[in-house]
């Protein structure tokens, strides 16, 4: 355990917390100042994201930050968009629809995953504000 | 009974309002105006396995409160008027299926409560009903799934937003009787000012409200100094500085006597609603709580309730439509 903290780059960590926060903060913004549903700005965040990956843009991101920008929706999208244009490297213009879903399987397992595991454990309640 | 004016009919032998009940949900019982209920909630499920049982069974219990509380035998019933907000209003059919009177289902989203009561006036106006009851129900949280987001995403609302009082309301109408009694109903035109959105149903019901208090005003000659409390239904604090200023525009000051049972309901400071209640059982819970009891006691002498409702659904919205609104009133005088 000790050994485990003194490998962690704790500046690394301060920067994966500013720039995850940032892209936090935009989507508050964006909650707050415009009408814009939350649905709309998640997948807005998806597309975003899959476009600065496809254009290599946020791969500079991702190594400045880490996590602070794999785990936010854009992450998302940008591990879309490298998934399929790594694909079609390998198994050619096919792997353009196949890519994506690909990379990113581990995610969206998890997330179906650990839904059904939150639905089947917890039940819907009142929010309170 | 006669038409005056372009919409408003005026009882000459006015039905009375017999009795009421209501029952609120655990934030109305954190509310200023929880004393007034009948029966409130611990919670929002109140046993039920789902939130849309839930309410079905509050508009059920409400409705056996409010003939509990009349000592009329429910035989002597003749006609019941009832909506709410859910999807073929199935809170009314599903609680009411077993109430053994001959139900008409009514929509008027938030104003149906006052469509509820002035249909019943009618029908009590009329030789073919001695008895005729009203009810209305919302719940926070069936409402919030059907019309906005599912709770469990746990989406923030934004400011404008309000909050659907979860409850019902219930009247019993009669012939006669010492009063409260219902002098004159004005059904409302349907107003769309083009508002297109579903966290601003205030701003979209305001020039609704305003419409057909004008109407009442001008129809009957009366001007706002005549009552000693005019309330809108629900259309908040947004809602109302808006009705409020555009009033005075059209030459009717009431800044002194107006409020807004959207506005009365919950407390602004100790619970964040925003932009205050919305819903079915908003005017439905404050008229039957707090206004009938002022009236019993004759704090209040003459009343003006208009019910403001937005005529939109969720598919409607989804497609980008502007929300139709619509507002009714009813003058109660004691």
């Amino acid at each position: 355990m000790i050994n485990f903290f003194q490998n962690v780059d704790w500046i690394l960590v301060l920067k994966s917390f500013v720039i995850g926060g940032l892209i936090c903060l935009i989507g508050q913004i964006l909650i707050d100042k415009t009408k814009l549903t939350p649905a709309r700005i998640l997948v807005a965040y998806v597309t975003f994201g899959a476009i600065l990956g496809g254009l290599g843009i946020y791969q500079y991101l991702v190594d400045f930050a880490g996590a602070g920008a794999t785990v936010p929706l854009t992450g998302f999208g940008n591990a879309l968009a490298k998934g399929a244009i790594n694909a079609v490297y390998e198994k050619g213009i096919l792997g353009a629809f196949t890519g994506g879903i690909t990379a990113t399987a581990g995610g969206i397992a998890a997330a179906v995953f650990f839904g059904y595991i939150a639905a089947l454990i917890s039940k819907p309640k009142i929010k309170k504000q | 009974m006669k038409k005056v004016g372009n919409q408003t009919i005026v009882f000459d032998i006015p039905p009375t309002v017999l009795e009421t009940a209501c029952i609120g949900g655990p934030k109305e019982a954190n509310g200023p105006l929880a004393k007034y209920f009948d029966q409130v909630l611990d919670d929002e499920f109140w046993g039920e396995a789902s939130w849309e049982k839930a309410e079905s069974k509050i508009i059920k219990e409400t409705v056996n409160r409010v003939v509990a509380k009349s000592k009329i035998s429910q035989g002597k019933i003749e006609y019941c008027f009832s909506g709410d907000l859910l999807n073929q209003c199935i809170s009314s059919g599903f609680g009411l299926r077993d109430l053994n009177v001959p139900y008409l289902g009514i929509f008027g989203a938030c104003s149906t409560f006052v469509e509820g009561m002035g249909l019943s006036a009618l029908f009590c106006n009329t030789p073919i009903a001695n008895y005729a009851l009203c009810a209305t129900s919302s719940h926070f949280c069936s409402a919030e799934k059907q019309f906005r987001f599912p709770l469990e995403l746990g989406n923030q609302r934004p400011q404008t937003s309000q909050w659907t009082v979860t409850g019902a309301g219930s009247a019993l109408v009669s012939k006669s009787g010492q009063g409260p009694f219902i002098t004159s109903f004005t059904p409302g035109k349907i107003v769309d000012m083009g508002i297109k959105d579903v966290n601003n149903m205030g701003a979209a019901m305001a020039p609704a409200a305003l419409n057909t208090l004008i109407a009442h005003f001008h129809d009957t000659g009366r001007s706002p100094s005549y009552y000693d409390g005019i309330f809108t239904g629900d259309l908040g604090y947004v809602g109302k500085d808006i009705l409020s200023e555009l009033s005075l525009k059209y030459g009717y000051n009431i800044s002194s006597n107006y409020n807004d049972c959207g506005v009365m309901i919950f407390d602004k400071s100790e619970q964040d609603t925003h932009s205050g209640g919305s819903g079915c059982a908003c005017c439905a819970t404050v008229f039957s709580g707090f206004l009938f009891n002022q009236l019993k006691q004759k704090k209040f002498k003459k009343i003006l309730l208009v019910a403001t409702g937005a005529l939109t659904n969720a598919t409607s919205a989804q497609q980008g439509e502007s929300i139709p609104s619509i507002a009714h009133a009813i003058s109660i005088e004691i």
